[in-house]
């Protein structure tokens, strides 16, 4: 019998430190390529050294006679999947090329140098076939039957052209994002051994479910016979949401030697193709206004890519259709498939790119309608969701543009660009609003058990990515059963326990910490406050009705001060203040650094990353750290991070909504106006390199 | 061939085979994990080890280089179950997210402090150059190694 004292509450908003975070730095918890297996082999790939077309032979008999070489896997001897209809996935089951660097094979050797040495030596003949592997506005487009996540290809409301003609003001601005890749620190990387018909996978993955539901179905065994480990994973940012080729590549090669681990960490060069990129963007905005600057029409065309072997298609204006208010509206969505590799997931998939064309285009206007921009969008500011004509939730994303004004000195910014010099730097202020949707998906399980000594297990797949939700999903817990923090044993990462759905989508919160407030609620009515040893009960994440009656977003808004060298035009950003309005904030500690995570990604998309395809060759040619520029610590000023304390009594029992992708939406936008305060130039096309400010 | 060498002050025996960094060496054939491969050139840091007292990118040193030298690693800065304060200062601080790169960072920043008891922002700045992050913004990464360089005896 328990005879734990309940609780009332308190666990939920304190500022815990991490769990995971003894185990992480020592050293020792353990990540996808880390857990103790026996007698390993080494998994190096074949890439495809065309962009298009068949291999027509390969010569493996060097590779196969150096000392250490198992087998040399390739389309002429690979086990066949039982489902091929995912043709990112179906690897190695003919000589098709679909795009540079694709899987055409993999050498197992019993040690990485092996492998790798041996992968160098295999002779692939290929007929090479003509490619398209750059985006281009006049290139085939098509119209996609609709968008990621359900959302429509194209809106229109009101009569635009109409509205156009009679606006007082308007804007036609064209702005582009590049290709850029997530890279996580921990790449991804799979160890796979098959016992017996039974498949271990030890993952890097932001979701263990998915993966097992996936590869279930591309080997053809129930899924209970395949498991996928993953209690600690050293970040994803979207990549690691869906399951990629290099999984598959493993697993398949680990059939070729029944009972081996096969180990396979993509290297760093190799995290360029076939592992998610977020795809290129080219946007046209269209606004008019009357001549109080409320806007009376707004447009937004997107062009991007996808590969011709499976369909991506971005919402990339999805966020233009409820941000502000108008009567007239367009938005579309035009897809490029080209020979490339699939796009995916990265962090806030849609809405960073859109809200960096959006965000853009409101400053323009403002200055336009001769308004200060933080006043044109208090104007502009809707009154209902105008997408789904529901009200929302709450919205307060007024609040936060005059309480990050108030923090940041807003006041004080000059208004006219290229007024204001310190010495060597032309110094701007920039803002922009940021958004995202509160998802909810559905499926998730929670068991919780009472194990004796006022114990309570919470158990489910869940993936901790770094986000901070092995010691969120504890706090939560811990409050829906009514006990401390140390009452809970939580067990997270592993398809040996409950389903749970992706880490994606900034979802997770909501939809695990809903199943375990169902679970709470349930084992309580069934065993009471002072539950026996064992009792159990296992609860799925309820739908919510409230999602029919309100919209659910949280809002957000960023100001930067960017000083930009008159000589060399070299861009920094001393500060950057973001304040936000997301609902109850499970844990301040873990919650700044999300929030902080996101603004330094935006930060880095607005000024630095960028991934450059030689159309010739159909490849990312700056494919390393030394190329890809991520922010380093030098880039990083000062951050000001703070929220509103917001009561939203809809989204979840929780009351939160999610936060580890709201941080990059908008935050770009808010450095290119920074930087157009500072130099009187308006950069369109990311990233701001010195070269687009020098005139 | 053979290798020797001390690690976390513990002799090391261990077969390697040309072409093996000591990152690997440490990792696949000694088990110790904590040291992360993450770029294998040496762009990250996330594979920081002491090498005879030298802060090295354990990814760009040959296993042979290894031959007799004394390495510690990140396993080998806590005392048992005692974390060392600048273990302690990195999850006080907040300074961990993924922990991906972590174990480099307390590597380097251990290094700092025991060359520089009191440095200047500029001076952790410049110190910590060499590691990469992807999820926190290094900003309670700074933090941290203040607060370690005064709790640090």
């Amino acid at each position: 019998m328990s005879t734990t004292t309940r609780t009332t509450g308190g666990a939920i908003g304190a500022s815990l430190d991490r769990i995971d975070g003894p185990r992480k730095v020592t050293g020792t918890a353990p990540y996808a390529y880390e857990h103790r297996v026996d007698n390993p082999l080494y998994l190096f790939p074949l890439r495809s050294e065309i962009v298009r077309g068949q291999v027509t032979g390969i010569d493996a008999s060097a590779a196969e006679a150096l000392p250490g070489v198992v087998v040399v896997v390739t389309h002429e001897n690979a086990p066949q999947l039982a489902d091929t209809g995912d043709r990112e996935l179906a690897i190695l089951q003919s000589g098709e090329v679909a795009f540079r660097n694709q899987y055409v094979g993999a050498v197992l050797a019993e040690t990485f140098e092996a492998a790798r040495h041996a992968a160098g030596l295999v002779e692939v003949s290929y007929a090479e076939e003509p490619h398209e592997a750059e985006l281009r506005e006049d290139g085939d487009l098509y119209t996609p039957e609709q968008l990621n996540a359900g959302f429509p290809t194209d809106t229109e409301e009101g009569d635009v052209e109409e509205a156009f003609s009679s606006a007082a003001v308007t804007l036609d601005g064209r702005y582009t994002t590049p290709m850029e890749h997530n890279n996580p620190m921990e790449p991804h990387t799979t160890v796979a051994v098959w016992k017996a018909g039974d498949l271990t996978l030890y993952e890097s993955t932001q979701g263990a479910h998915p993966v097992q539901r996936t590869v279930a179905k591309i080997f053809g065994i129930d899924r209970n016979r395949a498991r996928v480990v993953a209690p600690y994973v050293g970040g994803g940012f979207g990549s690691k949401g869906l399951p990629h080729a290099n999984t598959i590549l493993a697993a398949l090669a680990a059939q070729m030697v029944e009972g081996r681990p096969v180990k396979f960490a993509v290297t760093r060069q190799q995290m360029f193709t076939g592992v998610g990129y977020r795809t290129p963007t080219i946007q046209k905005i269209r606004l008019g206004a009357d001549s109080e600057g409320r806007l009376t029409a707004v447009t937004h065309d997107v062009i991007e890519q996808t590969s011709k072997i499976k369909e991506f298609a971005e919402q990339t204006a999805a966020v233009t259709r409820s941000m502000y208010a108008t009567d007239n509206r367009r938005t579309t969505h035009r897809l490029a498939a080209l020979d490339v590799p699939v796009p995916s997931w990265m962090r806030a998939p849609g809405e960073a790119p859109g809200m960096f064309a959006l965000e853009s285009a409101m400053d323009e206007m403002a200055e336009k309608c001769g308004l200060d921009p933080i006043e044109f969008r208090i104007r502009n500011e809707p009154e209902i969701d105008a997408e789904t004509g529901l009200p929302y939730s709450s919205r307060n994303l007024v609040a936060c543009l005059r309480e990050g004004a108030e923090r940041f000195g807003w006041r004080d910014r000059t208004p006219a660009p290229r007024s204001h010099q310190e010495g060597r730097w032309l110094v701007g202020n920039g803002v922009a609003s940021a958004t995202y949707p509160v998802f909810r998906l559905p499926g998730s399980r929670a068991t919780i058990r009472y194990e004796g000594d006022d114990k309570y297990a919470v158990e489910f797949g869940a993936a901790d990515v770094g986000t901070g939700a092995w010691t969120a999903l504890t706090q939560i817990s811990a409050d829906a059963i009514g006990v401390g923090v140390d009452n809970i044993e939580l067990r997270i990462g592993d398809t040996a326990f409950p389903f749970a759905s992706v880490a994606g989508g900034s979802s997770g919160i909501t939809a695990w910490g809903s199943a375990i407030f169902e679970a709470a609620r349930v084992f309580r009515e069934r065993h009471g406050d002072n539950p026996s040893e064992g009792d159990e009960v296992q609860a799925r994440t309820p739908n919510n009705p409230e999602t029919e009656n309100y919209a659910m977003h949280a809002f957000g808004a960023f100001f930067v001060e960017a000083r930009v060298d008159v000589d060399t035009c070299e861009v920094r950003v001393p500060r950057m203040t973001g304040v936000f309005a997301a609902g109850k904030i499970i844990n301040a500690k873990t919650a700044r650094s999300q929030f902080m995570g996101g603004m330094t990604m935006g930060l880095s998309m607005a000024l630095h990353e960028e991934s450059l395809v030689d159309g010739r060759f159909g490849h990312v040619i700056n494919q390393d750290f030394a190329e890809y520029h991520i922010p380093t610590n030098a880039d990083i000023g000062e951050m000001d991070i703070s929220w509103i304390d917001e009561d939203d009594p809809y989204v979840n029992p929780m009351g939160s909504k999610g936060i580890g992708e709201i941080g990059i939406v908008g935050s770009a936008a808010a450095v290119a106006n920074a930087v157009y305060n500072a130099t009187g130039i308006r950069v369109r096309d990311l990233p701001i390199t010195p070269d687009k400010l020098i005139q | 061939m053979k290798l020797r060498l001390m690690v976390n002050g513990e002799s090391r025996e261990t077969e390697v085979r040309e072409g093996e960094s000591l990152l690997y060496v440490l990792r696949e054939r000694l088990g110790l994990f904590g040291s992360k491969n993450a770029c294998e050139q040496g762009e990250c840091g996330s594979c920081s080890v002491y090498l005879d007292g030298e802060l090295v990118c354990a990814c760009l040193v040959l296993a042979g280089q290894a031959e007799g030298s004394e390495v510690v690693t990140v396993e080998g800065l806590s005392e048992g179950e005692r974390l060392h304060p600048v273990q302690e200062a990195f999850l006080e601080a907040g300074a961990v997210q993924c922990g991906f790169c972590t174990p480099g960072l307390i590597v380097a920043a251990h290094d700092l402090l025991s060359r520089n008891s009191e440095p200047t922002e500029a001076e952790v700045r410049e110190a910590l150059a060499g590691n990469l992050c992807r999820c926190t913004g290094y900003e309670k990464i700074l933090t941290a190694v203040q607060m370690a360089a005064e709790t640090t005896p």
